[in-house]
């Protein structure tokens, strides 16, 4: 079945089941890689996405439901007013590891900042919810700290 | 968009990302083309080209899988070559053991390797550089300095490029790697200052960097089935229901060998997409042969522990002194049963491989830490010869020792020559779960005895763990030294085992993940016995000889010694009874990797037995020399709460001779609300560089263990630590 999806501003068409996860529309359909596969049960957070500017975790997200909402990938963040301010916080504390959970980790925090844009340490622990299998959690905070232009401690 | 492969496959993929449609992203922030700065490079040697306009290109030998090597191994070599940093640019490079010598990830061993070698290399592209100025000035080349990517004449002050001089090294004297000089590490400029992964700008903006973002030209997408009893033959399967699935092209059984890290029997199911293939596979309702392991579960193993523990050791792994004489004449004596479960590496990628074989030639794209073995697996199972298999390596999504084997690798290799096209094949989460080399679980039974002025006076330990006799399982083994053997004057270390049917391997330090939480814990219960402070009663144990033993098995008591009182000061350790009542203190170290590591946790159990994490120090000597300071720091924490995990949540249980937890529900991970604070403190001593992203994991579990005691009497002995017997 063609759906019709307004991707990071452009519409781009999918031929896929409507059960197909957006997930893997976007990245075997799409060519959009950046959204990355760590469980597939909504768990771990490596998938997420906005939509109508929610972070949602795309594995669990069929395609059937996205509908006419905007879609935004870790592909757009760069021109998003403040998912570039979170990419420089984080290339600036180099937070990644291995960088796999990245992607879904500046999702999520550029999505808290939008809701919260000083965030305390209990609005991080409350909606950071991504896992990191390198543990890079101190520094994820610290990134959302220094995005939002509140002291960071090291 | 780039992805990080070379050659032709590099720029195959390239045009295959451009037509692939959808590439609708535009980098405000990317980066520029390193093909077109890097253009018209000539190579000084297999490590290093330099571009007419001064851009440096230096190989990344081994396998990026998180732990900083592609940046770190490069800036050994741009030291010694005396360049600017920003004029580097970092190329991975393939599995081609003849260049590159041993590719792998593992055994924190890439620093301590690689530190003297790659300045090396370095120094020799320098000095062919200076002596391609010598001879066009036709001056000696002692009489040249370089900085900075420019050769100088000292006297003179004339200078000239690297990019300049590169295309006039063909012919000029190179010296021998052995003899060249380095620099004196007091003018390091690049090593020892932190510098952010060169990959950090295409990870933040979700560039396609890793094995599972491969995409080839006409290439499939595939899902493996393989029997929950490892090695079970395939009995039937509805191969018909699963080549009815639109999408699905072929589905097929592969017969498979017995080599639990070879080509297992499974069922393959090649599709137009992921998702077409899986649901293939659920149209297969595969049913598996009886295979002998099938009993094998936890519940057995315990039982079965407990048998040989109570039973006569089969073997003896020390035996220092008379331990049962000196348990008699101790003051206080404690006898007490350890033990921790398997363990899944469960790294962020789940494993995948992307393989295509035409014209007799096998090439693979693999997120492996260790290309160089898979490619000879290939090369055995698939009968093709070594040399017509390429292995390209991408940046894995985590390794922790889970890619140490190449499993996937071959699968692929075999699924894409069978399909007749190029493959990606790509594991669920649940298949990595159920198919992983486990750390294995062991069993320990202690006895020990402290004498009037609480010194350890006798050390026993009958571990009963997996394997075959006196031939341990991989990874299930532990040395006759680990600590506090040769600590102690009366000490019996022994073994027995029992058979396995589950793959075991390495996890991020292995043996000791498992070994310090026992020891470490068992010296807590000495300490306490004895009435001790167990830090104070953990330096006396050390003793006041520096160094135990010699060789690789020596043990610098001084340099533990070291860690251990600077532990004691960072974290405040002697006012700790001024902590309220339920939040307390715990400290462990633990020597392994070379490097030596002393750890406090600062817990606080609630009444309904919640354990919090408040804060954990961690005090590390590696030597003299940390290679990228922000680099390290990020691989100690990330140890350290990894650790957390290990105690707090994770294990995997055996029944009916599968993995039981499939995925992150029932496998949990440390999340963000949970990772305290990790403070870290390096500690420089004058000896050799050495490793770190494996020692800093052991100590952490006893650390907390012992903290959980201190703050409530209760003395954690098996893992995951069950939070229910600590309520109150
Ligand atoms: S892959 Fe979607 S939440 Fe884990
Ligand atoms: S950086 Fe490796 S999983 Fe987060």
């Amino acid at each position: 079945m063609a759906f019709k999806l307004n991707v990071n501003g452009k519409v781009l068409e999918a031929d896929v089941d409507p059960d197909t996860p957006l997930l893997w529309t976007l990245r075997d359909s799409l060519g959009i890689t950046g959204p990355k596969y760590g469980c597939g049960i909504g768990a771990c957070g490596a998938c997420t996405v906005h939509i109508d500017g929610k972070p949602t975790r795309s594995c669990v997200y069929p395609v059937s439901a996205v509908g006419a909402a905007k879609v935004t990938t870790i592909e757009a963040m760069a021109d998003h007013p403040i998912g570039k301010k979170v990419q420089a916080a984080w290339m600036d504390l180099d937070v990644a590891q291995c960088g796999y959970c990245q992607p879904g980790q500046i999702m999520a925090a550029t999505a808290l900042l939008a809701a919260k844009p000083k965030p305390t340490d209990a609005d991080i622990d409350q909606a950071m919810t991504n896992i990191c299998r390198c543990a890079t959690y101190t520094r994820i905070r610290a990134a959302i700290k220094q995005a939002s232009g509140q002291p960071v401690k090291a | 968009m780039t992805l990080e492969l070379t050659g032709a496959s590099r720029r195959e993929l390239l045009k295959a990302s451009v037509v692939g449609g959808g590439l609708v992203l535009s980098f405000s922030i990317a980066a520029k083309s390193e093909a077109a700065e890097t253009a018209g490079a000539q190579a000084l040697n297999a490590y290093v080209r330099v571009a007419p306009n001064g851009i440096v290109t230096i190989m990344a030998k081994n396998p990026e899988i998180g732990q900083g090597v592609k940046t770190s191994l490069p800036m050994m070599i741009a030291e010694e070559l005396d360049v600017a940093w920003e004029n580097v640019r970092i190329e991975q490079a393939d599995n081609d053991p003849k260049l590159f010598t041993r590719q792998f990830a593992g055994g924190s061993l890439a620093t301590p390797m690689n530190f003297d070698d790659l300045r090396r290399v370095g120094a020799v592209a320098r000095a062919m550089l200076v002596n391609a100025a010598a001879v066009a000035w036709n001056c000696p080349a002692g009489e040249c300095k370089t900085a900075a990517g420019q050769v100088i004449h000292v006297a003179t002050g004339r200078k000239a490029s690297y990019g300049s001089l590169a295309g006039q090294c063909a012919g000029v004297a190179a010296p021998d790697p052995k003899t060249v000089t380095l620099k004196d590490p007091k003018t390091y400029k690049i090593i020892g200052k932190s510098t952010p992964q060169y990959d950090t700008r295409k990870i933040v903006t979700g560039q396609p960097l890793f094995g599972i973002d491969v995409r080839v030209p006409g290439m499939l997408y595939a899902t493996y089935e393989k029997a929950p009893v490892f090695g079970a033959k395939v009995a039937s399967a509805n191969l018909d229901a699963a080549r009815a699935v639109k999408g699905v092209k072929k589905v097929f059984v592969v017969d498979g060998g017995t080599r639990l890290d070879g080509l297992l029997p499974g069922v393959a199911v090649v599709a137009d997409s992921w998702w077409a293939a899986r649901k293939g596979r659920n149209a297969l309702q595969t049913k598996w042969a009886d295979h002998p392991t099938s009993t094998q579960s936890t519940a057995g193993f315990d039982k079965r522990a407990a048998e040989l523990a109570a039973g006569a050791p089969q073997t003896s792994l020390r035996k220092d002194g008379d331990v049962d004489a000196a348990l008699k004449g101790a003051a206080k004596t404690v006898e007490a049963a350890y033990s921790y479960p398997f363990l899944a590496h469960a790294p962020m990628e789940p494993q995948n491989t992307t393989a295509s074989f035409k014209n007799g030639k096998m090439e693979i794209w693999a997120p492996s830490q260790n290309p160089e073995p898979g490619r000879q697996l290939v090369a055995s199972t698939l009968g093709i010869k070594a040399d017509d298999i390429t292995v390209h390596m991408t940046r894995c999504g985590g390794g922790f020792g889970r890619r140490l084997s190449n499993d996937y690798m071959v699968e692929a290799a075999w699924i894409a020559r069978e399909a007749g096209a190029p493959v990606k094949l790509l594991w669920t989460r649940e298949d990595d779960m159920h198919h992983d080399f486990y750390r294995p679980a062991g069993y320990h039974h202690f006895k020990g005895g402290v004498d009037a002025a609480g010194n350890v006076v006798a050390w026993q330990n009958h571990f009963v763990t997996f394997g075959e006799g006196e031939k341990v399982a991989a990874s299930a083994g532990m040395g006759g030294t680990e600590f506090p053997a040769r600590f102690v004057a009366n000490c019996r270390i022994d073994q027995s085992t029992m058979p396995l049917g589950v793959p075991t391997g390495p996890m991020r330090a292995p043996g000791s993940n498992a070994i310090a939480f026992v020891n470490q814990s068992f010296i807590d219960e000495l300490a306490h016995a004895a009435n001790a402070d167990p830090l104070a009663f953990r330096m006396k144990l050390l003793g006041e000889a520096p160094m135990v033993g010699t060789g690789p098995s020596g043990y610098n008591a001084g340099r533990m010694k070291g860690v251990l009182a600077a532990v004691e000061k960072m974290s405040g350790w002697a006012d700790r009874s001024k902590l309220p009542a339920g939040t307390a203190m715990g400290v462990a170290f633990h020597y392994s990797h070379a490097g030596y590591f002393a750890e406090v946790v600062q817990a606080t159990v609630a009444k309904t037995g919640g354990v919090k994490v408040d804060k954990v120090w961690v005090a590390a000597d590696v030597g003299r020399q940390i290679v990228n300071p922000a680099g390290a720091l990020n691989q100690v924490q990330g140890a350290a709460l990894e650790g957390l995990s290990h105690a707090l949540y994770q294990k995997i249980t055996i029944e009916n001779g599968a993995a039981k937890q499939s995925n992150f529900a029932d496998y949990p991970l440390l999340k963000m609300a949970a990772a305290p604070p990790v403070e870290v403190k390096f500690v420089i001593t004058d000896y050799p560089p050495t490793g770190l992203g494996e020692p800093a994991l052991p100590p952490v579990i006893p650390a907390l263990c012992n903290a959980i005691f201190a703050a409530t009497g209760k003395r954690i002995r098996s893992l995951p630590i069950d939070t229910k017997q600590l309520a109150t």
